[in-house]
C-alpha cells in the first residue's frame, strides 16, 4: 500500500508532464553473482559494488582499455613536484541532487575518504597529506612521499566524488541514498536482489548514455545467470564460468565477450612465519622444485577451457608492466627431481594446500596434487570455507594456500602488499622478507618516470621469480555475457561495466 | 484450553531467549574474523582494527551479546554489517517474500500430497499406490536445484512461459508475483508433498484397520464418508504435526532454490550473512525465524485438539 500511493501521484504526473528520457528509453539489466555492500564510495569494498559505482559515481580519472589514465571528472593533472599533484577539474559536472561539482566538493569528498570513521579508502590514499582549493576548479593534492600509484587510485573508488550537501546531511547512511555525479541517480535497493538506477539528465556526459534505467540483479547461481541472459530477463552477465561459455556461444539471442582481466591466480608459500612456515616449503629449492611439477597450460586447459592465460608474474600481459622477457615456465620433471635431490629432503615431500571451497579452486588444486606427485611431493589438499581460509592465512596457519586476486590496474597494488616485508605487524602474509625486494617495490612505487618504472618492476617479477614466495598460475580472462540486442560494450580489463556508449537495441 | 494455550505461549520466551544465546556463541565458534572480511581484499591491518572497534568486536562477549539484547528488546535488530541497512528493515522485506513462497509450496503441497496419500492407502498395493510412490520417491530424491534449473530451462528458455528469476511483490502486481513465484513454490512444495504423501499413507492405513472404521462400514456408511469423515480426521493429527514443521522449514530451508530463483527471501539472506560474517543479519534472521517456528508449534497444538476432540481436555 505504501508503494501504491506514490506510484498513483507518478501516473497523475506523467498524464500532464511529457515523459523524461528516463522513460522512454530502454532498460539495462546487468546480472551480478554477488551482492554489493555499503554504496558509500567511502565505505565500499565490494567488487560487485565497484560494478554499480561506474554507472553511479564519477571519478577524477578512469582507465581506458590499454590500462592509461584518462581524465573524467578532470580535465587534467600536472606533478607540480614528486610530491605536489595539480587537477583542473570540468567546469559542467553536477551532482544528482543539482549542486555543483567544484574544487571544494573534491577536497571534501577526498578529505571525507582520507577520515571518516570506517573509510575502506584512508590506507588507499594514505599518502595525501592535504588538498588544496586553488580556485573554483582547480585543486592541488599535497603528498607527504611521491606516489606513482595515486592516479590509478584516483581512477576508482577514492576518486569518486560525492556531493558534500548529501554527505553532509545523510552522515553514516550516505550509503542508502547515494548522491554522485555519475551518469545514472540512485532509486531504490532491495538486498540481495537488485539496485536502480535512473538516467540523470544533468549528466557532463549526458550524450553518451543511451539507457533509461540501469537494475543490477543479484544471481548468485551462475547456471541460472545463463538461464536468465538467455531467457531474455537480463541484458549483461559478468563473470561467466569458462565452463558455461559453449551455452551462450551456442545460442543466438546472446554472445560472449572475452578480453584479459587484471588479476591472477596464486599458490602463496608460507616461508616463516610461525612453526607452519618452518616445513619443506620454506626452502626456496623445494619451492622451485614444485614450480617445475607444475604445468600451467594444462591446468588452464583441464579447468578452465583454455581461455585463461598461464602467467608467472602478478602483473597482467595487458599491462604496460608486463614483463614480456619472462614467460611461464613449462614443466620440467626431471628438474624438479633434480632439485630436489638437491635439496637433501626425505621423499615423499609432504606439506598441506589451503584452498577455498569453490569448485574450480579445488579442481586446480586436485590438478596441482596430481602434477606434484609425479616429482615427489605428497600434497594434502584442505578445503576450506573462504573466510575461515582467509582467517588462517591472516593468522599464518598454513603452509601454502591457492587464492585469487582480482586486480589492480596499477602494478603497485598487485605487488606491493604481498611482497614487501612491510611496517611492523603488516608485512605479507607469506613471512617473505628480502631488503631488496623492498627497496625496488619502494622504488618504484615513487618512481613517476615510465620508463624508468617499468625497469624497476621488471626488476621486481624477476626477483619474486627467482625467490618464489608466491607462485602465480595464470590471469584469468574477464568473461561476459551479453544479449545479442547490446552494442557499444567497451572490454576494459577491469571488467567492470561502464555504461557510457551502450545501447539495447531492439 | 485457554488455560494451555497461554502457558504454552509463556514457554515461548525462554526458548527463544536460549536461541539467540545459543546462535550468538555458535558465531563465536565459527572459525573467520568478521573485521577481516569486511576489510576486503587489502587486509590493512589498521582497517581491520578499527572495524573491530566500530563494531565492538573488541569487547568482552557478554557484553556484545548483553548489547544487541538490549537493542532487540527495544525492537532494534542492529545494522547489517555488509551493506549497513537496519536488519528490522531487512526482515521486514524478505519476510513477506518467503511467507509468500512457504504459503503457496505448502499448498501445493498439500494439494499433492494428502490426496495422493489417501488415495494410495485407500488403493492399497494397486496400480495407483504404486504411481503414488514412485511419484512421492522421485519427489524425494530429486535435488530441488536440479529441479529449479530444468524447469527454468524448459519453462522459461525454451517456452518463454514465465520469468526465469526474481520477484515482483504482491502489492506491486498480483499476476507477475505469481508468476515468479510459482515456479519455486512448486519446487519447494514438490518434495514437502511427497513427505507428506508418505505420512498421510501410513497414517491412513493405521486408521483403515482400526475398530471404528469397520463400525462405521458396518453401519452401511459410504465409502466416501468413512474415508474422508472417520479415518482421514484421525489419520490428520500426525500429519498436522509434519505439516507445521515443514511449513517451518520452508522458512529457512528454501535456500537453494532462492538461489537458483533469484528469489530475495530469508533463505537467501541468511546463508550470505554467514559467509560474510554478518553477525547481526544472522542473529536477528535466526530469532525470527525461531519466533515463526515456536508460534507455528503452538498453532500446531491448537489444530490438533480441533481435529481431535479427545485432547479438548488437556
Amino acid at each position: 500500500m505504501r508503494r501504491a500511493l506514490p506510484a498513483a501521484v507518478m501516473v497523475a504526473m506523467l498524464a500532464v508532464i511529457p515523459p523524461a528520457l528516463a522513460e522512454t528509453l530502454p532498460t539495462l539489466r546487468i546480472a551480478q553473482t554477488d551482492d554489493p555492500d555499503a554504496l558509500d564510495p567511502t565505505l565500499g569494498r565490494s567488487y560487485a559494488g565497484r560494478v554499480v559505482f561506474a554507472s553511479l559515481c564519477d571519478k577524477l580519472f578512469d582507465i581506458n582499455e590499454k590500462l592509461d589514465i584518462v581524465p573524467q571528472l578532470a580535465t587534467s593533472y600536472t606533478w607540480l613536484d614528486p610530491t605536489t599533484l595539480r587537477i583542473d577539474l570540468r567546469h559542467d559536472v553536477m551532482f544528482h541532487d543539482g549542486t555543483k561539482m567544484d574544487a571544494a566538493a573534491v577536497k571534501y569528498s577526498l578529505d571525507r575518504h582520507r577520515t571518516f570513521p570506517g573509510s575502506a579508502r584512508r590506507g588507499e590514499i594514505a599518502t595525501i597529506d592535504h588538498v588544496d582549493v586553488v580556485d573554483p576548479y582547480t585543486v592541488k593534492l599535497l603528498l607527504k612521499t611521491p606516489s606513482a600509484p595515486l592516479l590509478a587510485t584516483l581512477a576508482d573508488r577514492a576518486g569518486m566524488i560525492v556531493s558534500p550537501k548529501a554527505a553532509e546531511a545523510e552522515g553514516r547512511d550516505f550509503a542508502l541514498h547515494p548522491v554522485c555525479a555519475g551518469p545514472f541517480k540512485f532509486v531504490e535497493r532491495v538486498a540481495q536482489d537488485h539496485i536502480t538506477l535512473e538516467r540523470f539528465d544533468g549528466y557532463w556526459n549526458a550524450n553518451t548514455i543511451h539507457v533509461g534505467r540501469v537494475i543490477f540483479r543479484t544471481i548468485i547461481d551462475n547456471t541460472a545467470t545463463i538461464a536468465n541472459l538467455r531467457a531474455g530477463a537480463i541484458d549483461i552477465a559478468g563473470a561467466i564460468v569458462p565452463t558455461n561459455v559453449a551455452a551462450v556461444k551456442a545460442d543466438p539471442k546472446t554472445r560472449i565477450v572475452t578480453f584479459p582481466a587484471l588479476g591472477y591466480l596464486r599458490i602463496e608459500f608460507n616461508v616463516g612465519r610461525g612453526p607452519r612456515g618452518q616445513g619443506p616449503m620454506a626452502n626456496v629449492k623445494i619451492r622451485k622444485a614444485f614450480e617445475a611439477a607444475i604445468d600451467r597450460a594444462a591446468i588452464n586447459d583441464v579447468v578452465y577451457g583454455g581461455m585463461y592465460t598461464p602467467n608467472a608474474q602478478a602483473i597482467s600481459p595487458s599491462s604496460p608492466y608486463y614483463d614480456p622477457g619472462l614467460p611461464p615456465p613449462g614443466r620440467d620433471l626431471a628438474r624438479a627431481r633434480r632439485l630436489l635431490a638437491e635439496s637433501g629432503v626425505k621423499l615423499p615431500v609432504s606439506f598441506t594446500m589451503n584452498v577455498p571451497n569453490s569448485p574450480t579452486s579445488l579442481q586446480t588444486a586436485e590438478v596441482i596434487q596430481s602434477m606434484v606427485a609425479e616429482a615427489g611431493f605428497d600434497m594434502k589438499i584442505n578445503a576450506m570455507e573462504f573466510a575461515t581460509s582467509l582467517d588462517a592465512n591472516t593468522q599464518g596457519d598454513f603452509e601454502t594456500y591457492l587464492i585469487t586476486w582480482s586486480g589492480r590496474p596499477d602494478p603497485d597494488g598487485n605487488l606491493w602488499s604481498f611482497l614487501h616485508s612491510g611496517p611492523p605487524g603488516a608485512g605479507s602474509a607469506t613471512g617473505y622478507a628480502n631488503p631488496e625486494m623492498d627497496r625496488l617495490l619502494d622504488d618504484a612505487r615513487a618512481e613517476l618516470d615510465m620508463p624508468r618504472r617499468v625497469a624497476l618492476y621488471r626488476q621486481v617479477v624477476q626477483l619474486a621469480e627467482q625467490d618464489l614466495p608466491i607462485m602465480n598460475i595464470y590471469t584469468p580472462m574477464n568473461i561476459v555475457g551479453l544479449s545479442a540486442k547490446m552494442s557499444g560494450f567497451s572490454p576494459v580489463p577491469d571488467g567492470l561495466i561502464r555504461p557510457q556508449g551502450l545501447v539495447v537495441g531492439k | 484450553m485457554r488455560g494451555h494455550f497461554g502457558q504454552r505461549l509463556l514457554q515461548v520466551l525462554p526458548t527463544l531467549l536460549m536461541v539467540s544465546l545459543l546462535v550468538f556463541l555458535l558465531q563465536q565458534l565459527m572459525p573467520g574474523d568478521p573485521a577481516l572480511v569486511l576489510s576486503g581484499e587489502e587486509h590493512d591491518p589498521q582497517m581491520i582494527a578499527q572495524i573491530r572497534a566500530e563494531l565492538w568486536l573488541d569487547r568482552p562477549l557478554p557484553i556484545q551479546y548483553l548489547h544487541w539484547l538490549g537493542g532487540v528488546l527495544q525492537g532494534n535488530l542492529g545494522f547489517s554489517w555488509h551493506i549497513r541497512q537496519p536488519v528490522v528493515d531487512l526482515v521486514l522485506t524478505k519476510l513477506p517474500v518467503t511467507l509468500q513462497l512457504g504459503c503457496m509450496a505448502f499448498v501445493i503441497a498439500v494439494l499433492i500430497g494428502v490426496p495422493a496419500g489417501i488415495l494410495s492407502a485407500v488403493k492399497r498395493n494397486s496400480f495407483w499406490d504404486y504411481l503414488a510412490n514412485g511419484v512421492g520417491l522421485a519427489g524425494l530424491s530429486t535435488p530441488n536445484f536440479w529441479l529449479g534449473i530444468m524447469l527454468i530451462l524448459l519453462i522459461s528458455v525454451d517456452l518463454g512461459w514465465l520469468p526465469p528469476s526474481g520477484y515482483v511483490p504482491l502489492s506491486e502486481d498480483w499476476r507477475m508475483s505469481l508468476a515468479t513465484t510459482i515456479m519455486p513454490a512448486f519446487v519447494l512444495g514438490n518434495a514437502i508433498a511427497a513427505v507428506l504423501m508418505r505420512h498421510t499413507r501410513s497414517a491412513m492405513l493405521t486408521a483403515l484397520d482400526q475398530d471404528y472404521v469397520r463400525t462405521a462400514r458396518a453401519k452401511g456408511l459410504s465409502e466416501t464418508v468413512v474415508v474422508l469423515r472417520h479415518a482421514l480426521r484421525n489419520a490428520l493429527v500426525p500429519v498436522v504435526t509434519l505439516g507445521a514443521l515443514e511449513l517451518g522449514t520452508l522458512l529457512a530451508g528454501a535456500v537453494l532454490t532462492e538461489q537458483v530463483f533469484s528469489i530475495p527471501g530469508f533463505g537467501k539472506m541468511v546463508v550470505d550473512a554467514v559467509f560474510t560474517r554478518d553477525y547481526p543479519v544472522v542473529q536477528g534472521v535466526v530469532l525470527v525465524t525461531a519466533t515463526i517456528y515456536t508460534l507455528l508449534n503452538l498453532v500446531a497444538d491448537l489444530l490438533y485438539v480441533l481435529i481431535n476432540p479427545r485432547m479438548r481436555g488437556a
